[in-house]
Parts: C-alpha cells; sequence; structure tokens
C-alpha cells in the first residue's frame, strides 16, 4: 500500500528561487506524477488553482479525477477521502482555511484518526489534510486560526507545519507518502517567501525538528510562521550580543523533543513561540516535558510568547495578538533575568 | 410526482399543523408509521403480503426457487437466534451492551444477499444481518458488545467496513470508496461493483448523509443508501427527523428513492439487487428505504415501554418477516416440517457456540491498547508502552516476592 520510495530526480535541474507556495505546488505535482493513486481534493482546487493557487495548473495536467473539484462540505471532503483512502487511494485534502476545517473535524477525529487503531491495521488511511493557517493577513473572521493543538491531541493522527520552501516541497511529499493520515499546517502567510530549493539535495526527514540558528545564550523553539519570526529576532540579538539558538519543531505530533532537550541543557533556557492561544496547547505540551527532562539544567522557567485565549481578533488588532519580534525579545530577556 | 401529491395526510392522516410541533404526540401519530405501510401501499414494494401471499409487482418481480426461499428463511432465523442470544448475554452481564436486530431481519438479508462478492458494505452497528451474508461469523462481532477489541473482521478481506457509531459518518466513506470504484473504471457492466451503506431515520438528518447524498450524485457514485426506517431513533419518532417520506428525498438529490416493505424479504432482495444492478452498470446512486419496526430496545440500555405504545408493538408482530415467509414456504411451496426442525437445531448449535465463544474471548493483553495506532509507530507511543508494561511487570514482581497481595 505505501507508495513508492521518494526518488530524488537524477537530472541535476540546480537549485531555483521559489516561494513556499510554488514549492507546495511542485510537491503535489511530483506526487502526482510518482503514484498514480495520488489525488488532490478540495473547494476550488482544480479550475482555480486554490484560493492561495497552491494546487495551480495541476487539474489542467492531471485531469478531473486526480485533482478534483468537490463540493463545498468539509465534512464530505474528509470523509470521502477517507472512503477513496480505504479503496488504496492517497487523497490530498485541501481545507480552504484553517477556520474551515471543523465542519470536517468530525470525520477528522471519529474516523480518520482511529481506523487503523479500530481495525488493528487492517486498514490504512493515508490522508493528508492541508490547510492554510495563522494571521497576519488582515482578513476577515475564521480565515486566521491556529488550531493545530486540537489536532495534536488526537491519537492516531501525525501533524506536521513547514516554514520555509525546502521543506514546503520535501514535508508535503514525504506526508503524502507515510501511511498514517498527517495534517499539514502551511503558514500561508508565509506562502510568498522565497528561498532556494535544490530538487536534487537530499531532504531532512519528516518527524524530526530542527536547530535552523545555533546559539548559546537562549533556546527558542517555534514552528510554522513564527519561524520567521523568531529568526528575525535572533537577529536582532545578535546585534546586542545575545546568540539565541533557534529550532524549527517541524513535527508537533509526534514532537521530536531530543534536539530541544539537548539544547536546553546546553543554555538552561527555553522560550516558546506560537500563534497560538496558549492554554492547553503545544507549548503547553512543550513546557511540561521539557521540566521533565530538564529540570537541573533549567536555569529559568520555560517561558512562552504566544497568542491570546482569546478568539481570533479583528484583523486591526492582530497585530497586537500575534507575537512579533519584541515579544519575542522581550520574553529572550525575562529568561536571561532569572 | 409533484410536491402537491405528498401531502403531510400521508404520514400522520391529518391537514392540520406539522405533527413536529405538537407538544404531545397523540395516539394517531405514534403509530403513524403503521399507518404510512397500509396506506402508503402505492408506493410500498411488496412481493409477499404479510399474511404470506405472494403478489406480483411490475417493475420487480423475483424469479426465485423454493430453494432460495428456503435459504433466505435459514438465514433469518439464524441471524435472529444470535441476536437472541446476544440480547440474553448482555442480561446475564456477558456483554457491557447489544444493539438488537429483532424485527429488521427482512430488510437486512434482502440487502445482504443482493450484494455480490466484489461489492462493499459500509454499516451502523446494527447490520448483524448483512454482517452474515458478507460472511463473517456471527461471534466476531462479540468482542464489541463485550469490549475487547472494535470489530475482529478484515473489513478489506470481507468487503464489510467496521460498525460504524458516530450516526452518519459511514455515508461519507461509502461515497468515498464508491468514487473510488468509478474512478478505477471498476462500474459499466454486469460483473461491475457497487457500494452499499446501512443507516437509520433518524441518520437522515445528519449532514454527513446529506452531503453523502450530494456527492455521490455529483460524482455518480456507484453507492445505494438502504436506509433502515424502523420509525424510532432512541425514543425520537421518525417525524422527529422529516416531513416526507424519506425515500422521497431523492429526487431533491436527483436520483431514485423506493420504498420497500423492509419486513418482506423477498421486495428488499429484488429492490436492491435492482438498486446495486444499476450502480454497478454506472445508473447510481439509488436511495431505498425500507420500511420496517425495531421490535426490541434501541440497545439493551433502552426502555421503549417510555415512548411507545404497546398497540404499535402488538400490529408490527402481525408484520413478522419471517413468520409471513414460514406461512409462504408451508402453505404455498409445500416444505415440510423436516425442514423447519433442521433450521431450528442449526439454530440451537448456532447459539451454544456463540454463547461458548462469548464466556471464552480472552481479555486482550494490555500492549493491545497502544498497537496499531499508526501504521508508522511514533517513539512517544513506544516509550509510554514500554514504561507501562514494566510498571505492570513492577506488580508481578512484588506479587512474586511478597506472596499473595
Ligand atoms: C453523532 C451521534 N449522535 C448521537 C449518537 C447516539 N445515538 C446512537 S443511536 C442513535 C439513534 C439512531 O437512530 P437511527 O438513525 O434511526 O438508527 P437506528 O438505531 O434506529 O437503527 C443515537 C441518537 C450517535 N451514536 N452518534
Amino acid at each position: 500500500m505505501a507508495a513508492p520510495a521518494l526518488e530524488r530526480p537524477t537530472a541535476t535541474a540546480g537549485s531555483q528561487t521559489v516561494t513556499i507556495a510554488k514549492a507546495l505546488n511542485m510537491g503535489l505535482r511530483s506526487a502526482l506524477e510518482r503514484d498514480p493513486k495520488v489525488l488532490v481534493m478540495g473547494e476550488d482546487v482544480g479550475k482555480l488553482g486554490g484560493v492561495f493557487r497552491i494546487t495551480d495548473g495541476l487539474q489542467k495536467d492531471f485531469g478531473e479525477h486526480r485533482v478534483l473539484d468537490t463540493p463545498l462540505a468539509e465534512s464530505g471532503i474528509i470523509g470521502t477521502a477517507v472512503g477513496l483512502a480505504i479503496r488504496g487511494f492517497r487523497p490530498v485534502c485541501e481545507i480552504q482555511f484553517d477556520g474551515f476545517i471543523f465542519p470536517g473535524f468530525d470525520q477528522i477525529v471519529s474516523q480518520l484518526a482511529k481506523l487503523h487503531y479500530r481495525s488493528q491495521g487492517k486498514v490504512k488511511v493515508p490522508v493528508v489534510v492541508r490547510v492554510p493557517f495563522g494571521g497576519g493577513i488582515g482578513a476577515v473572521e475564521h480565515h486566521s486560526e491556529s488550531p493545530e493543538s486540537l489536532f495534536a491531541h488526537i491519537g492516531g493522527l501525525k501533524v506536521v507545519s513547514c516554514a520555509n520552501p525546502v521543506d514546503a516541497y520535501w514535508m508535503l511529499q514525504q506526508a503524502i507518502e507515510c501511511d498514517d493520515p498527517v495534517l499539514f499546517f502551511e503558514p500561508k502567510r508565509r506562502y510568498y517567501e522565497k528561498a532556494e530549493l535544490d530538487p536534487t539535495a537530499p531532504p531532512a526527514p519528516l518527524f524530526a525538528s530542527r536547530v535552523v540558528r545555533p546559539g548559546s545564550a537562549v533556546t527558542v523553539a517555534t514552528y510554522g510562521p513564527m519561524v520567521r519570526t523568531v529568526l528575525d529576532a535572533a537577529s536582532a540579538a545578535a546585534e546586542d550580543g545575545t546568540e539565541l539558538e533557534v529550532i524549527d519543531l517541524r513535527t508537533l505530533s509526534p514532537l521530536d523533543l531530543e534536539p530541544v532537550f539537548e539544547s536546553v541543557r546546553r543554555t538552561g533556557r527555553l522560550v516558546l513561540a506560537s500563534e497560538a492561544p496558549a492554554e492547553s496547547s503545544i507549548t503547553s505540551e512543550i513546557a511540561a516535558r521539557v521540566q521533565q527532562e530538564c529540570f537541573y539544567s533549567l536555569e529559568a522557567p520555560v517561558l512562552r510568547v504566544t497568542g491570546f485565549d482569546t478568539p481570533y481578533p479583528p484583523s486591526k488588532l492582530e497585530e497586537g495578538y500575534l507575537p512579533d519580534l519584541d515579544r519575542v525579545l522581550d520574553a529572550v530577556d525575562r529568561s536571561l533575568a532569572y | 410526482m409533484s410536491p402537491e401529491q405528498w401531502t403531510r395526510s400521508e404520514t400522520d392522516g391529518t391537514t392540520g399543523p406539522p405533527a413536529a410541533t405538537a407538544a404531545k404526540p397523540t395516539r394517531e401519530q405514534v403509530i403513524a408509521g403503521l399507518r404510512a405501510t397500509s396506506e402508503g401501499g402505492a408506493d410500498l414494494v411488496q412481493l409477499l403480503t404479510p399474511e404470506g401471499q405472494r403478489v406480483e409487482h411490475p417493475d420487480f418481480d423475483l424469479d426465485i426457487s423454493t430453494a432460495q426461499l428456503r435459504d433466505l428463511y435459514r438465514d433469518m432465523v439464524l441471524v435472529r437466534r444470535a441476536d437472541r442470544e446476544g440480547n440474553a448475554l448482555q442480561r446475564q452481564g456477558q456483554l457491557g451492551i447489544w444493539v438488537p436486530l429483532l424485527g429488521q431481519e427482512a430488510a437486512q438479508i434482502g440487502a445482504g444477499r443482493a450484494l455480490q462478492p466484489q461489492d462493499m458494505a459500509f454499516p451502523s452497528y446494527r447490520e448483524h444481518g448483512i454482517a452474515w451474508c458478507r460472511g463473517i461469523d456471527p461471534t466476531e462481532i462479540l468482542g464489541i458488545f463485550r469490549g475487547t477489541d472494535h470489530g475482529s473482521w478484515d473489513p478489506i478481506d470481507k468487503r464489510f467496513h467496521l460498525y460504524t457509531i458516530v450516526i452518519g459518518n459511514q455515508c461519507l466513506n461509502a461515497t468515498g470508496y464508491a468514487m473510488g470504484q468509478r474512478f478505477e473504471g471498476k462500474v459499466g457492466d454486469q460483473g461491475g461493483e457497487a457500494t452499499m451503506v446501512f443507516f437509520g431515520d433518524g441518520a437522515t438528518s445528519q449532514g454527513d448523509v446529506h452531503e453523502a447524498m450530494a456527492w455521490s450524485a455529483v460524482y455518480d457514485a456507484p453507492v445505494v443508501f438502504f436506509c433502515q426506517n424502523n420509525q424510532w431513533a432512541i425514543s425520537e419518532p421518525v417525524e422527529r427527523q422529516t416531513r416526507v417520506p424519506l425515500y422521497q428525498r431523492a429526487s431533491g438529490y436527483g436520483f431514485p428513492g423506493i420504498r420497500v416493505d423492509g419486513n418482506d424479504v423477498l421486495a428488499s432482495l429484488a429492490v436492491s439487487r435492482w438498486a446495486l444492478d444499476e450502480c454497478r452498470h454506472g445508473n447510481g446512486p439509488v436511495l431505498i428505504e425500507a420500511f420496517t419496526y425495531r421490535m426490541d430496545a434501541h440497545t439493551t440500555s433502552d426502555d421503549p415501554t417510555r415512548y411507545r405504545l404497546a398497540d404499535e408493538h402488538e400490529a408490527w408482530k402481525l408484520k413478522d418477516p419471517i413468520e409471513r415467509l414460514r406461512v409462504h414456504l408451508v402453505r404455498d411451496q409445500g416444505v415440510e416440517q423436516d425442514f423447519f426442525d433442521g433450521v431450528d437445531a442449526e439454530a440451537d448449535e448456532l447459539a451454544a457456540r456463540f454463547r461458548d465463544f462469548c464466556f471464552n474471548i480472552p481479555e486482550p493483553p494490555p500492549e493491545r491498547m497502544f498497537s496499531e495506532v499508526y501504521a508508522e509507530e511514533t517513539p512517544q507511543l513506544a516509550a509510554q508502552r514500554e514504561s507501562y508494561l514494566q510498571y505492570l511487570a513492577g506488580f508481578a514482581d512484588e506479587a512474586m516476592a511478597g506472596g499473595v497481595r
């Protein structure tokens, strides 16, 4: 049932500068080419190419039965994807915006997450659910949410988030190749940020976090859209002589915390940054685990910089809601002050 | 049929305010289901009357041998017997809960026997008769109700999905599966594949069921929606779910809907065969409303005396699906007593085997809690299992060291 192993293109296409959006598109294209069982499905993903154009041109090249413009029903998208997966397909569902995943939540939690377990492994449901998430685009309500912790809480699901074009390209293909259901969170306000992508370079493993900037003063772990913010904060801190070690978590369930533990044992300090509300979240989980594993190494309590425990505010207020460079630096200062 | 033709009088016998708004249902409204069977005669496909009389139907006739009729009778008796045994085992504290099938044998055996090996079926949780037809031994269902597993059969191999508890979910899963059958080019001729999905009258209010019908129409999915209208969703009568007869909803989605006498195994078989055939040939989807009655409680935790009248129950007894076939077999097919005795003996054996199996289902070992959560297990889960098993092993050491605790 597993898809053919990912192969790197043999032709040395060389690196090119692409956006996250383009890299996701390239990743989908490559998955569709490699495995005829891969389907792309969602609202407006065909002719329009998705509201963010992530699926641009795919229906034209792969046809209506590989790239499905579905009726407008999220439970329908996930529920039929489950059935298609039982049949042997590998559906990649697009949820148009984070705030609209809830009509599909029932199918994700009740069926997608549980079928492998309930059938004691006899039924595999390799479905990927792509969710553009997070704020900062000045949108109306329901278009800027960070619901990832809700899914990380559910046994049977895997949850990942990419933060740059290289990861976008590879992580999406690896998620499609994975025999487990994967919730794939895409940082929508970073869609059009660019970086070098060399499709011939070997990919990092999917379920692994990574140090993206080494440093010795304070460890800052984050994911998705906040990676850029934290890297900017690290550059600013470096100007003042404070070297932050930045970790991109990449995988949210399972969490890969060894690199975080290892880092905290060196720095003695941890700041966690996320756009999601703080209460009962991924950052809560990491804080709990770090105090358990690194109790004697900690020089300061684990601090968090997050969105507030409110519904997402009107967009004129999101600048205050979203953790920015200054809030990250403030937390770093508080950590160092202990 | 125009909307004017299906006036409310068809279901509640009045032209007054909708039943759903009445503070307390009248006695007539409570037995509205019964009246809709007799009064909705023109729309109800029936091949065997409650008196066991074979009747013709212009569209759904059935060419069936005595041997095949006997098989259907045997199926229904055995399935009913396993079901009654399940109920008894729950009463004896051997099962946590049981979901009775009593009264719905004809609907299920008719539909189940219409399915071909290449077809796929998606059940709800009362489909013991469909399971039987898919070659699943009744003992394989026990673990769900005893709490040892979530369904022990292989859904892919048996082409019978796991029981689905969340009302309506399976309709979308079935639609997706059927879309896959179509995408793979497995529809179009006699050897084609179809999918059948089972749900109740209460389920028809769920969004998933509506979405499934809308989707299946858009994708011409080869799926038969088989609604067992047993008149009740726990304590809620069908009037709490709909203003129109359920089968008529299909026209709103753009495919045929048919109401079949769900207590008539021949009608259920004929209509299901036709509907599956339509799907096989690429003319799906189809909605079948099997008009039937739940003769027992919703589950063993339910108390139907709180919400329904004894008359209603008594009236439906006269429509018993097994009895009417038995009468037909004796009176019109010349089947001898030997046959019935043989089936009864077989039922006794099945019941004994079912009971024995139930008493002897092994408790799952603690590691089962952690197994097969993922196709690719996570290190966290492996660590959790390891630590829990070590914790349990600690008790074993203690017990050995300190003797009996
Ligand atoms: C989503 C959901 N809500 C509530 C329940 C609890 N529940 C179990 S069965 C049932 C009634 C279902 O009635 P119907 O669809 O008519 O099927 P029947 O049991 O009569 O076969 C309810 C409310 C459930 N299982 N799932």
